[in-house]
């Protein structure tokens, strides 16, 4: 059990997709202008990521080693477009939004690491827990970044107003020059606190 | 003619695919800490994206259109730039080895890339024509190009600055795209 948590946890912080990875950044900055897009783009790659994890997990032993990327990238594509035709019937305001970039999760760089680093050489459980973990550390990650921009460049959270009407909107925030900075920003921050939970760690005495 | 000016120009400049519509991102940070390579890498995405574009409207409009599965648009999409990539790179390899040294390596790390497999998607969300779509192609590849060799000559200049420790390497390169984003923010009235 503390091994599942263990692999479940790391994608979290310590290995965070966007903030330590630096993978698949270019939804992160296009779609974090409100919260709504941000956190249906991370369930998106979350449900993506576990169920590409389990797929190559249990097939590991009939794929052959050579052909092995454009089996992961034809098993990705499919599930994306799974994906794409739910949000198309249940939600399509919100598939209109996200636009291309739904589409463009099929070359999500960390979806194809997880798969060759994890699940190809690993049994169903922890896979699942792999993808989970990861998926979980891409949606905060993008609901961290989607709700600071919407509530500076725009006031608001999910639609309601949270700073009142008497506050000026920084619409830099909304517009792309205010995603990077603020990216930016926040690697530097996150190595911070890596650094400290490292030390809180070896304090502890415990092995990193 | 002045239409395809127009899509070009917007296309390098004011729609630039790195700094306004943030893809190509992953190869934008990795590659851009060394001018020459932002240069050969440029030029590789330039030609791939032109060549793929000119692919994916001829399997949409005469297969998948055809035969009703535009749904599978993705799919086919990934695979088949994939694939071509591969192929250039062994073509490359075999007949001009001059060529393969200079950006041969920058191939196969655009196989699966966003940047390759947004160009047409977008050329066919946007219902261009054949003409239209190579355009916008070319104007991509080249914003891109410029984006990233803009990039790394400031990344150069970056290396001789102090920067404060946590944002040493990515967190000041995403600040430093930030302000290049910023000046090509400048350009969005140009072209409605």
């Amino acid at each position: 059990m503390f091994r599942l948590w263990k692999i479940f946890s790391k994608g979290l912080i310590m290995e965070n997709p966007i903030f330590v990875l630096a993978l698949s950044l270019c939804p992160a900055l296009a779609v974090t202008t409100t919260v709504i897009n941000a956190l249906t783009m991370g369930l998106s790659v979350l449900f993506v990521l576990s169920a590409n994890n389990v797929v190559v997990s249990l097939t590991r032993k009939l794929v052959n080693h050579k052909v092995r990327v454009p089996i992961y990238i034809t098993s990705i594509a499919t599930i994306v477009t799974l994906v794409q035709l739910l949000l198309q019937a249940y939600a399509p305001l919100l598939y209109k939004d996200l636009g291309i970039y739904l589409s463009l999760i099929v070359v999500f760089a960390i979806i194809l690491a997880r798969a060759e680093v994890f699940a190809s050489k690993n049994s169903v459980v922890p896979s699942f827990f792999d993808g989970f973990g990861m998926g979980c550390g891409f949606t905060l990650a993008m609901l961290i970044i989607g709700t600071i921009r919407e509530l500076v460049g725009n006031g608001t959270i999910l639609g309601y107003n949270i700073l009142g009407h008497a506050y000026q909107p920084a619409l830099i925030m909304i517009l792309p020059p205010g995603a990077f900075l603020l990216i930016g920003y926040l690697v530097g921050a996150s190595k911070l606190l890596n650094e400290y939970l490292e030390k809180r760690q070896k304090a502890r005495g415990e092995v990193v | 003619m002045n239409d395809y000016l127009l899509l070009f120009i917007g296309a390098v400049i004011v729609n630039n695919f790195v700094l306004t519509r943030f893809l190509g991102l992953c190869i934008f940070f990795g590659v851009s800490k060394n001018l020459k390579a932002s240069v050969g890498m440029g030029m590789a995405v330039t030609s791939v994206i032109f060549i793929s574009s000119i692919f994916a409207y001829g399997v949409y409009n005469f297969i998948l259109v055809p035969l009703h599965v535009t749904f599978l648009t993705t799919i086919v999409f990934v695979l088949l730039i994939a694939s071509f990539v591969q192929l250039l790179e062994m073509v490359i390899r075999r007949y001009l080895p001059a060529l393969y040294k200079m950006w041969g390596i920058y191939l196969l790390l655009i196989a699966t890339n966003c940047v390759v497999l947004a160009v047409p998607l977008i050329n066919i969300e946007s219902n261009f024509s054949f003409a239209k779509s190579l355009v916008n192609a070319l104007g991509s590849g080249v914003g891109f190009a410029v984006a990233i060799i803009l990039m790394a000559s400031l990344r150069e200049k970056l290396r001789l600055a102090e920067v404060p420790k946590p944002l040493e390497g990515l967190g000041i390169a995403f600040i430093v795209a930030g302000f290049l984003s910023l000046s090509f923010f400048g350009f969005s009235g140009m072209i409605k």
